[in-house]
């Protein structure tokens, strides 16, 4: 699928400003990785998980994919390794490493 | 068969509202264009037109509301005045920025302070820079026309931008003329049904409007909205031509006065060109000496080049301006006029002055005088009264 | 009214309507409140986002990156509710005229400073009028913007970079304002008052209430900010627990005036509980200030009663 990154970026020349910064798509910010900003890392421990979900909610970077009811491994292009999830997991099924 | 009527210029530009028909309007109420939302008000009140009014708690709301109308798509629209205007600062660079073709009735009134209600463009020319196209009256007949062609040049697919149609509050918006209506399906027509191709609740599509835009978009960001500026010389003119050719009346960037001939020559902004031209009438049926007059219209876009062109053949000119800038040198028509001049390497005399702050009358007689003092520049080349105010009580007597 | 049994699991089944890449810091509350809002709305239902200049916005929407799955519309700090009004009153223009079909709902978001405070004037007018449309005030207690200056959600005693403690200040001056209340007297069908639970219920089902009662809605959120609170970001959950379970934040709605507990503590923890963790309150735990505790103690248990009088 064509990026909007590709169309429009820091190089772009005036011309191909869109009219008014106006943007005729949504969710354009999948493109941007901010999975770079983190000093830590949650580690998903699929074995230890009861698929509760109690993690998803709290997630502030929508990193934490479900579908049909479970949860999937983290979304590492965007996760910034808050921790929150970490935190409220009853089963101890994601643990912080230090580090990207 | 036009119609023949009997209407004061807030009425006119109510009832252009009225033959439009936009969906949006919130507007606040400050003298003296609070009867345009009143006469609105009860259009709707009857039955008359569909628009739905909001009634906002500020200016500041109003033009918000209008945004946020413009950018879901529909026509928005809304009225005000002096510190109405100056409340909606912020918002008059939003709505130019974001391209979004609405349209504001201005009654140019004084900003303040001290508060006073009578006309000058101090609000208006305060958001020259704003990014709106600013289009004068002259007179009530002039003010309706505008207006009906403010939608059509606001929402050309080359524009996409603000227009302010602009009359001099209680001298246009209160008094009281004769006015030629264009019929209401004549009117429908002309300005058509408002189809944009991009807005908020388009099932077709999602957009975003009002980004944060960083140092290396920002730059870009202007010069585009600067082409739409550019692009909107010649639409006003296409727009202006087909507005002619509906009802014989002809409008440009400018009027020009009995200036096919004139030696001295005075640029003014709305109605006090009226007063201007009579005395044009009797300098030249008394003494025969060559006046004229320039009458800007369109003061954004800037017509630099055309009245460059103009004043080629005068001796001298006086740029009236009626509000002040306190650049302790020119007025802003001042400004513009005389860069115009010197760009187009023009060796014309010029001399700019104040006029009309707040209310104040400007006669037959300061125009003869304004007419005199050009003459003795033209002899000397030497400005008379630079900056002067005219009809100004001062120890050392006259100003100008 | 809307009521519907709550499953946990089918609401977190629901696609995401924020998507991720944004900007904002790494634990931020704010965006935890506009995904778990948004989660209310119904599948096929389309919306415009409002929203105030602030931390969210710059983030959120950085051109040309969007982060919404919705139609959104920024306009400036200080009217939010003025511009959602006017999206409003167009929907419903274009649908009399039959020129939209579709069923849109409209949801607005601002910082306490944009709500609270800057556009607090520009709220009142959108909440009087009456239009279709929710409120969303993500409060974190401060202007986080431009580096956490004092707000009037400001609580009272807090460390901020415009009310710093120093050696004769012990931070901000005065008590927060009670927004809710306020806009409840506005008489809005719908005001509710929430924070983050663990499986968000009390969240979710204030949101989808003032969504889907016709007229205006506000929706008051705690939503804690690592940064300008000064906690260890993981820690987000405890905080609001303890904010909730001390009284200090409590959870409420106003339902066409009737005013209605939504969660009591068994036990009502010591205020100190909420503090402690919070480097903004750090200077109240120094022998001088002992005192202090005490007076944010008895304001809280004063609003508390207030509350609670107003609920019975």
């Amino acid at each position: 699928m064509e990026r909007i990154q590709d169309r429009i970026n820091e190089q772009s020349p005036w011309e191909h400003i869109t009219e008014g910064n106006k943007i005729f798509e949504a969710a354009t910010a999948r493109e941007f990785c901010t999975g770079e900003w983190r000093t830590s890392t949650p580690v998903f421990e699929r074995e230890k998980c009861k698929q509760c979900l109690l993690c998803v909610p709290v997630c502030p970077d929508s990193s934490i994919p479900v579908s049909a009811g479970k949860r999937a491994d983290f979304d590492y292009e965007h996760c910034k390794g808050c921790g929150i999830c970490a935190k409220v997991c009853p089963f101890g099924a994601i643990t912080m490493r230090e580090g990207k | 068969m036009a119609i023949r009527e009997r209407l004061s210029g807030n009425e006119a530009v109510a009832y252009a509202i009225k033959q439009i028909n936009p969906d949006v309007m919130p507007a606040f109420p400050i003298t003296p264009s609070t009867e345009i939302p009143q006469y609105v008000a009860t259009y709707i009140a009857n039955g008359e037109i569909d628009t739905e009014f909001i009634h906002v708690e500020s200016e500041h709301s109003a033009m918000s509301a209008t945004i946020g109308a413009s950018a879901a798509g529909a026509r928005a629209l809304t009225a005000t005045s002096s510190c109405g205007m100056a409340l909606m600062w912020e918002e008059l660079y939003v709505a130019a920025s974001d391209r979004l073709p609405i349209v504001l009735a201005l009654v140019n009134r004084a900003l303040t302070g001290p508060i006073n209600i009578n006309a000058d463009h101090s609000d208006s020319m305060g958001a020259r820079d704003s990014g709106w196209i600013q289009i004068y009256a002259e007179s009530n007949q002039e003010v309706y026309d505008n207006f009906i062609q403010a939608f059509p040049i606001a929402e050309h697919e080359k524009v996409h931008l603000p227009v302010m149609i602009c009359q001099d509050g209680f001298i246009t918006s209160h008094g009281v003329e004769n006015i030629l209506l264009v019929e209401d399906d004549k009117v429908k027509a002309f300005v058509g049904e408002y189809e944009p191709e991009h807005y908020l609740l388009n099932p077709n599509e999602k957009m975003a409007v009002g980004p944060y835009a960083v140092s290396n978009y920002y730059m870009e960001t202007k010069r585009a909205q600067r082409q739409a500026m550019l692009e909107a010389r010649q639409v006003i003119l296409d727009v202006a031509k087909k507005f002619e050719e509906m009802t014989g009346r002809h409008y440009a960037f400018f009027e020009e006065y009995r200036m096919e001939d004139a030696e001295y020559a005075v640029v003014i902004i709305g109605s006090a060109a009226g007063t201007c031209k009579a005395a044009i009438e009797h300098i030249r049926s008394t003494t025969g000496k060559k006046v004229g007059l320039v009458k800007i219209r369109v003061f954004r876009p800037f017509p630099e080049e055309e009245l460059a062109k103009a004043l080629a053949h005068v001796k001298a000119v006086a740029i009236m301006d009626r509000s002040e800038m306190f650049s302790a040198t020119s007025g802003p028509l001042g400004a513009e006029v005389r860069a115009a001049l010197y760009q187009a390497k023009s060796s014309v005399d010029t001399v700019n002055y104040f006029y009309g702050l707040g209310g104040r009358d400007i006669t037959v007689a300061d125009f003869e005088q304004v007419y005199e003092n050009l003459e003795k520049m033209a002899r000397t080349h030497e400005p008379v009264g630079m900056y002067g105010y005219i009809g100004l009580r001062s120890e050392q007597g006259k100003e100008v | 009214m809307v009521q519907t049994a709550y499953n946990f699991k089918e609401v977190m089944s629901k696609p995401e309507r924020l998507a991720p890449g944004h900007r904002m810091c790494a634990g931020c509350g704010g965006t935890i409140t506009v995904r778990n809002v948004l989660r209310a709305l119904k599948e096929g239902d389309k919306a415009v986002i409002g929203n105030a200049t602030g931390c969210l916005e710059v983030s959120s929407y950085m051109y040309p990156y969007t982060a919404y799955e919705d139609s959104y519309i920024h306009n400036a700090f200080e009217n939010a509710g003025a511009t959602l009004s006017g999206v409003e009153t167009a929907y419903n223009v274009l649908k009399k005229k039959g020129k939209i079909k579709d069923t849109y709902k409209f949801i607005t978001f601002g910082g306490d400073g944009g709500t609270y405070d800057i556009g607090f004037q520009s709220l009142s007018g959108a909440m009087e009028r009456g239009h279709d449309m929710v409120y969303v005030c993500y409060d974190n207690g401060a202007y986080m913007n431009t580096g956490t200056q004092r707000s009037s959600a400001t609580p009272q005693f807090a460390d901020t970079t415009t009310t710093p403690a120093g050696s004769v200040s012990a931070g901000k001056v005065q008590i927060r304002k009670d927004l809710a209340a306020i806009i409840a007297e506005h008489h809005v069908p719908y005001v509710g008052q929430t924070t983050f639970t663990s499986n968000f219920k009390d969240l979710y089902t204030k949101a989808q209430k003032a969504i889907y009662t016709p007229g205006a809605a506000f929706l008051n959120v705690m939503s804690p900010c690592p940064r300008g609170w000064g906690y260890e970001t993981s820690e987000l959950m405890n905080i609001c627990k303890l904010a909730i379970d001390t009284c200090y934040w409590p959870l409420f709605e106003v339902i066409d005036g009737q005013w209605i507990l939504s969660y009591e503590p068994k036990k009502k923890l010591p205020i100190e509980e909420f503090l402690k963790p919070q480097r903004r309150f750090r200077h109240l735990f120094k022998k001088e200030n002992e005192e202090l505790i005490g007076l944010f103690q008895e304001e809280v248990d004063r609003r508390w009663e207030e509350l609670k009088n107003r609920c019975n």
